[in-house]
């Protein structure tokens, strides 16, 4: 699971949790793979993405290191910058650990890369299970 | 034949999977491949939004997603839900096999993504036929799933419902959104009922396979 998969996850679903973001991650196993720099694609994901949740996911892992705590002002040009976003969004994958929900504790594991979000039906809020969270 | 220059989609090699695998996990049939070439024929449009989200709800062998990202390239990550370990493991081989990359969650269609109008994509084949409500429940512990690929209950369109209601908050302005009917699903009513969130709805592709009436529908914002 790569962190950018981390960044877009929830757990506000869930009965009793009013923001559920972001998860806490916990890595037991973690690889560091290569992908393709394509700095129009990291560029365009800035404003997407949560940046300070990208931050702690990295830092409570270990590969912080190299990423600035803050979205740089000139990012669209600047390649250092993006190239370390890159890096940690797309090339730190956690192959096991877990996820947890920073209300309720309730934890979601992470098996073999994939993270495992299912939830019973009466964990999810009523409202919410026809109507999205 | 394609000329040259045409964009192609081209159908994922699922030589790893076995005839063991489809015991558990859907395998692609003619709504699968009507599914791709809709997406192909659409190529050109996806490609002129950018998309830089892709999630496709309940990706089974992983055959669309797969395809899709194939095509998109690292201009677009491609993330995929199911409800069905045995999919979403499928998912992840059927992407290595052909050398890219989607990020396989198991899940309950969207129910744990963030609903900020992230996504720029969203593709869903869902289990569309109509069946009693009795056979949308999750199997027990150690149970096959295979009956949430297609058991739909009311209308086909009890697990289908569950995601429209709320797409609009899942969805970015210039998203495009591909959604597999049936005639008995009420694409009119599918269409309207997405209309009040903002959505244009328009049917790209149909096909009579046997007894059912396929259509691809695609729905964006008004742009």
């Amino acid at each position: 699971m790569k962190l950018l998969t981390h960044n877009v996850l929830s757990s506000k679903c869930l009965k009793g949790v009013s923001v559920g973001y972001p998860l806490r991650l916990n890595a037991t196993d973690i690889k560091v793979v290569d992908v393709d720099f394509n700095s129009e694609f990291v560029s365009r994901m800035i404003p997407k993405i949560n940046y300070s949740a990208l931050y702690e996911a990295a830092q409570s892992i270990g590969h912080h290191n190299g990423l600035p705590d803050a979205v740089a002002d000139d990012y669209e040009h600047n390649d250092d910058f993006l190239k370390a976003v890159h890096h940690v969004l797309l090339e730190v994958d956690v192959v096991s650990g877990d996820l947890e929900c920073p209300e309720s504790g309730r934890k979601f594991p992470i098996t073999r890369g994939i993270p495992n979000m299912l939830v019973n039906e009466n964990e999810v809020n009523e409202i919410n299970s026809s109507n999205g969270c | 034949m394609k000329s040259r220059g045409e964009e192609v989609i081209e159908t994922p090699d699922l030589s790893h999977l076995s005839v063991t695998d489809f015991d558990h996990v859907y395998e692609p049939r003619e709504d699968s491949f009507l599914f791709l070439d809709a997406l192909e024929k659409d190529l050109s449009l996806i490609h002129s939004l950018q998309p830089r989200l892709g999630l496709e709800v309940g990706s089974g062998s992983g055959v669309i997603s797969t395809a899709v990202a194939r095509a998109l390239g690292s201009t677009c990550y491609m993330m995929a839900t199911d409800i069905n370990p045995f999919a979403c493991k499928a998912t992840q081989q059927t992407a290595l096999k052909n050398k890219t990359n989607v990020a396989c969650m198991q899940m309950d269609l969207d129910t744990m993504m963030r609903m900020d109008n992230s996504f720029d994509l969203l593709l869903f084949n869902p289990p569309y036929c109509v069946t009693s409500k009795d056979e949308l429940s999750q199997p027990e512990e150690g149970g096959s799933f295979l009956h949430l690929a297609w058991a739909g209950g009311i209308q086909g369109r009890e697990v289908t419902d569950r995601l429209l209601h709320h797409v609009g908050k899942l969805l970015s302005p210039k998203a495009l959104f591909y959604l597999v009917v049936i005639k008995e699903n009420d694409p009119e009513e599918i269409m309207n009922v997405l209309s009040h969130q903002g959505f244009q709805g328009h049917t790209i592709a149909s096909r009579k396979v046997k007894n059912e009436c396929l259509s691809i529908l695609r729905f964006c914002r008004g742009f």
